[in-house]
């Protein structure tokens, strides 16, 4: 399991836009760098994150090897009612990982 | 005609530069603008509405903060399906693709990314509509990324 970082208020009004901000240990090898051999490294990257509130998709991103090491996303959405916010990342080498955060929401 | 040893330096300096920044490698320019085509899959790109912040210098190419704003009410009748990052000398051209939807309140949305090399972005965001916008930033990197060692 790879360390994962996820930053967002813990309750909030319903209808107000709540930011979120997701971080996540991971290498990113790109598979154009060389390694000490002088051998190109094979490519270990994350190729797609999600967000899905309450079950449904709110947000979702394809990665490519020109996001930085560890990456980091922030992104937006309005809290609608109480429930969990599950953030799923998947990538090469078989890694998937889902983190759930628990937003409340006050009328 | 007299040409002070100053006036000489200052023109063949000039001149220099010039050529630098004028030269850019064709092909990147064209790959760039197949990806743009493959995002948009040919449908005509607007400049405007969108805004792509990034810092002008970059010190380290490892590591470049970026954030995509793009104007919308975000109501489920005019909202932002996606926006993309494409990049113009990296070896590869795509950076990162969102899809967001009504549910995302602000199409605001942030990440940090390599640079090969001081280069073009290009943020383009496509609407519900089927319309597509786009804003283009000039970066100059000092440290490369992604094909170096870190």
């Amino acid at each position: 399991m790879a360390r994962a970082l996820i930053t967002m208020p813990a309750t909030a009004k319903r209808g107000e836009i709540v930011e979120i901000r997701t971080l996540i240990a991971h290498p990113m090898e790109t598979g154009y760098r060389a390694g000490d051999d002088g051998q190109l490294l094979p490519r270990n990257i994350l190729r797609r994150f999600s967000c899905r509130y309450d079950g449904e998709q709110v947000f979702s991103a394809e990665l490519f090897p020109a996001v930085a090491a560890n990456p980091y996303l922030t992104f937006c959405t309005i809290a609608t009612v109480s429930g969990t916010l599950e953030f799923t990342w998947e990538g090469d080498r078989g890694f998937a990982q889902t983190e759930r955060v628990a937003l409340t929401v006050a009328a | 005609m007299t040409v002070s040893r100053r006036t000489l330096l200052g023109a063949v300096t000039g001149a220099a530069v010039g050529t630098l920044v004028v030269v850019r490698p064709a092909h990147a320019a064209d790959d760039l603008q197949a990806a743009i085509k493959a995002f948009t899959t040919g449908a005509p790109l607007q400049r405007g509405r969108v805004k792509l912040d990034i810092a002008p210098l970059v010190e380290n190419g490892n590591t470049v903060p970026i954030t995509v704003h793009v104007t919308s009410p975000m109501t489920p009748a005019d909202h932002v399906l996606a926006i993309t990052v494409l990049n113009e000398k990296n070896p590869q051209r795509d950076v990162i693709t969102c899809r967001l939807g009504p549910r995302a309140g602000r199409a605001d949305v942030s990440t940090r990314i390599r640079l090969a090399n001081s280069q073009q972005l290009v943020a383009i965001a496509q609407m519900s509509d089927g319309s597509f916008w786009s804003d283009t930033a000039d970066v100059i990197v000092t440290l490369a990324a992604c094909v170096e060692t870190p």
